[in-house]
């Protein structure tokens, strides 16, 4: 066996922590944009990506049909499970409070997991790679393409979604919600159906997440409730509402992550993550990159 | 009015108390023996409790088309504790006090068997565990098994003595552990550090991992920078495959892998999509059934557990399941010597010899709860896909 250098060490530390926090910043996005319309946190959010996993494995695996179509299905089906969400669980709500919402998303969290088990059963589910499983190697580090995957799709919805927020008018009647709900709504803009607009949108990044993380990790029913507390962790360390945040507190788990169970002791890696948690929100409240302004205008 | 909301209240109870019953099977006028088992069907131990549900589900039925046992028919209760030790404890004592079961079966999980230890100490009733910890045979303040307490898998130090041995056999004096942050984990890495100095190896390198990571590259790449002869990997669920492609992809050739017992289902060779080839783990019995010489004491009861278990549920056995079967059948033994009495039954599971089962060849004795040996694992190899006896 070659040996490995420090260097090459590191290169696949700073590799692996990029790998995992794109997928966590991606369930931070699908988060943060629920937040901003709603103010409310959606505990189903990690459920949107283990049935995007399972849904593509039965498409794409045990019913053959090629990645790009089984890809689209997954996101037209696992949005389509979003628009219901909040047509079933949310809407129909009377004199919605922030915590009673939440306490709903809780209940359909448990409802799809439920649901996940019963029709795929609790085995893990696998994927096949989208170009290949032959590493590639880059100065003493060895990647995985699905790893490059990942990156790129991060990248990819982030400049959808920039673009989705900046220069469409669905998209600004969002940011408008989110600013203020009220007055969106007095200048016209139909809330309800922006809150729709938002749960569909979590709902197929949460798919997209799904897809691209299974040929890693696999994927099984139960996987959705870990995914979640790594996302709202990022969300929290990013600041809650901001989407650059999000990104950056994703990527920046992954790094701690990483980099602390490579050279410190993986056994306390989570630990390093809170640790690096609890010291933003000592020093800033809001998150690195969270508005206080902002936050004290939210009910929550 | 209120006499017949009474009348329904009781039904709905007798009919909620009857359906979580396995169906009893209507056989003679003797009276049935009752059997209780309380196994983790669902929530996150459930890869242990649902191959031993199925198993005892299956192998009571066979019992009963068989003719029961001496003409009394076997009724198995199961209830699910969900993983949660409230809810088995709850269970158990359900099945002591309202169902009067002759002895019970499991718990899945060895936190949940510890918790219950009182439980069927206080009330004698025999407990036959599914959970491999030692602790749960082993009162630590006396050092004596526990008077009612009987367990079926293999203690996890038998499993390190297997792969160390193996080591040993090959030459190996530097080695990396790595386990998952569950009890299954912890306890397989509480072993592999004790024993280790037993057989004068050095452990360069000690990782853990959460039982939902999504990539082991990080602790694989620190342990290739220690450059260890092998890894031993101790683990459940999908964490024990992704972490096998991972260590492909290092390219850490020249590192042979070893897994735990844990390992020992196919269905994990195949999700590992080619990166298992080569990797050592320690079998009982009843996974490599067919590799078995036909002059081994257990190839004639694995081949027909083997047999059954695919022919009714259309899955591949698991190990697990082994467990539930070996428990059953240590109680219908006793049952079938002694009848339903509990003092007795617990005499006679204690005093066991030769008792063949799925996991090897059980022999009781009052200092030895589990009863088994060096010979109750097998060393394995996979090559081409399957599993082959290793050398």
């Amino acid at each position: 066996m070659e040996q490995i250098s420090l260097s090459g060490q590191l290169l696949q530390y700073l590799i692996t922590g990029i790998t995992i926090g794109s997928l966590y910043a991606m369930v931070a996005i699908g988060f943060n944009i629920i937040y901003d319309v709603t103010e409310i946190i959606n505990f189903a959010q990690g459920e949107f990506v283990a049935l995007g996993g399972l849904t593509m494995a039965s498409l794409n695996v045990t019913l053959g049909i090629p990645l790009v179509f089984a890809f689209c299905g997954t996101v037209v089906f696992v949005t389509l499970i979003g628009l219901l969400m909040d047509r079933l669980a949310i809407r129909p709500i009377r004199q919605p409070s922030v915590v009673t919402l939440i306490i709903a998303t809780i209940a359909v969290s448990f409802i799809l997991r439920g649901a996940a088990m019963y029709f795929w059963g609790k085995d893990p589910y696998d994927l096949p790679p989208f170009s290949g499983r032959t590493p590639i190697n880059i100065l003493g580090g060895v990647i995985q393409p699905q790893y490059l995957w990942v990156i790129a799709f991060l990248v990819i919805v982030v400049v959808l979604l920039s673009f989705f927020f900046d220069r469409t008018i669905a998209g600004k009647a969002m940011r408008a919600c989110a600013d203020n709900t009220d007055a969106a709504s007095l200048v016209g803009i139909n809330v309800n159906r922006m809150v729709l607009m938002s749960f569909a949108l979590s709902a197929a990044i949460g798919a997209v997440a799904g897809i691209i993380i299974t040929p890693i990790s696999l994927m099984e029913y139960d996987r959705g409730a870990m995914l979640a507390v790594k996302g709202f962790s990022a969300v929290i360390l990013g600041g809650l509402g901001s989407f650059p945040g999000a990104i950056l507190g994703g990527l920046i788990l992954g790094l701690i992550e990483s980099f602390g169970a490579g050279l410190i002791s993986s056994g306390y890696k989570d630990a390093f993550a809170l640790l690096v948690l609890l010291g933003v929100l000592f020093f800033k409240p809001s998150g690195i990159l969270g508005n206080v302004e902002i936050s004290k205008i939210k009910r929550f | 009015m209120r006499l017949s909301k009474l009348f329904i209240v009781v039904s709905i109870c007798l009919i909620g108390s009857g359906w979580a019953m396995t169906p009893a099977i209507a056989a003679g006028e003797k009276e049935a023996y009752k059997v209780g088992a309380v196994f983790s069907v669902t929530g996150r131990a459930s890869f242990l409790g649902d191959p031993e549900k199925k198993t005892v589900e299956m192998v009571a039925e066979e019992i009963n088309k068989a003719g029961g046992i001496n003409g009394h028919p076997l009724e198995v209760i199961v209830y699910d504790d969900e993983g949660d030790a409230t809810k088995c404890n709850l269970a158990v004592k359900k099945l002591i006090t309202k169902d009067k079961v002759c002895a019970v079966m499991g718990p899945s999980v060895s936190g949940n068997s510890i918790a219950v230890i009182p439980v069927v100490e206080e009330n004698e009733v025999p407990l036959v565990s599914c959970a491999a910890s030692y602790k749960i045979v082993t009162n630590e303040e006396t050092g004596k098994p526990f008077k009612w307490v009987f367990k079926t898998p293999q203690s996890d130090s038998l499993a390190v003595d297997s792969i160390y041995t193996h080591m040993k056999k090959k030459g190996i004096s530097k080695i990396a552990i790595l386990s998952d942050t569950t009890g299954y984990g912890a306890s397989g890495r509480e072993e592999l550090v004790r024993m280790a100095k037993d057989f004068g190896l050095e452990i360069v390198a000690d990782e853990t991992y959460g039982p939902k990571d999504t990539d082991m590259m990080a602790q694989l790449t620190k342990i290739k920078g220690k450059a260890p002869q092998a890894v031993v990997n101790w683990s459940i669920g999908p964490t024990q495959v992704t972490i096998l492609r991972n260590f492909k992809d290092l390219a850490m050739t020249g590192i042979i892998f070893y897994q735990s017992h844990g390992f020992g289902s196919r269905e994990n060779i195949k999700l590992a999509a080619g990166a298992a080839e080569g990797v050592f783990c320690p079998l009982g019995a009843c996974n490599i059934a067919e590799l078995l010489p036909d002059t081994h004491p257990q190839k004639a009861v694995a081949m027909q557990y083997m047999n059954s278990y695919a022919a009714k549920y259309k899955e591949p056995l698991s190990s697990f399941g082994g467990h539930g079967w070996d428990a059953l059948y240590l109680v219908v033994d006793a049952l079938k010597a002694v009848g339903c009495d509990k003092a007795a039954i617990r005499d006679h599971i204690e005093k066991r010899k030769g008792f063949v089962g799925q996991h090897g060849v059980f022999n009781f004795s009052p200092d030895d709860h589990n009863g088994l040996g060096n010979d109750a694992f097998s060393m394995v190899v996979v090559k081409d896909g399957d599993w082959a006896l290793a050398d």
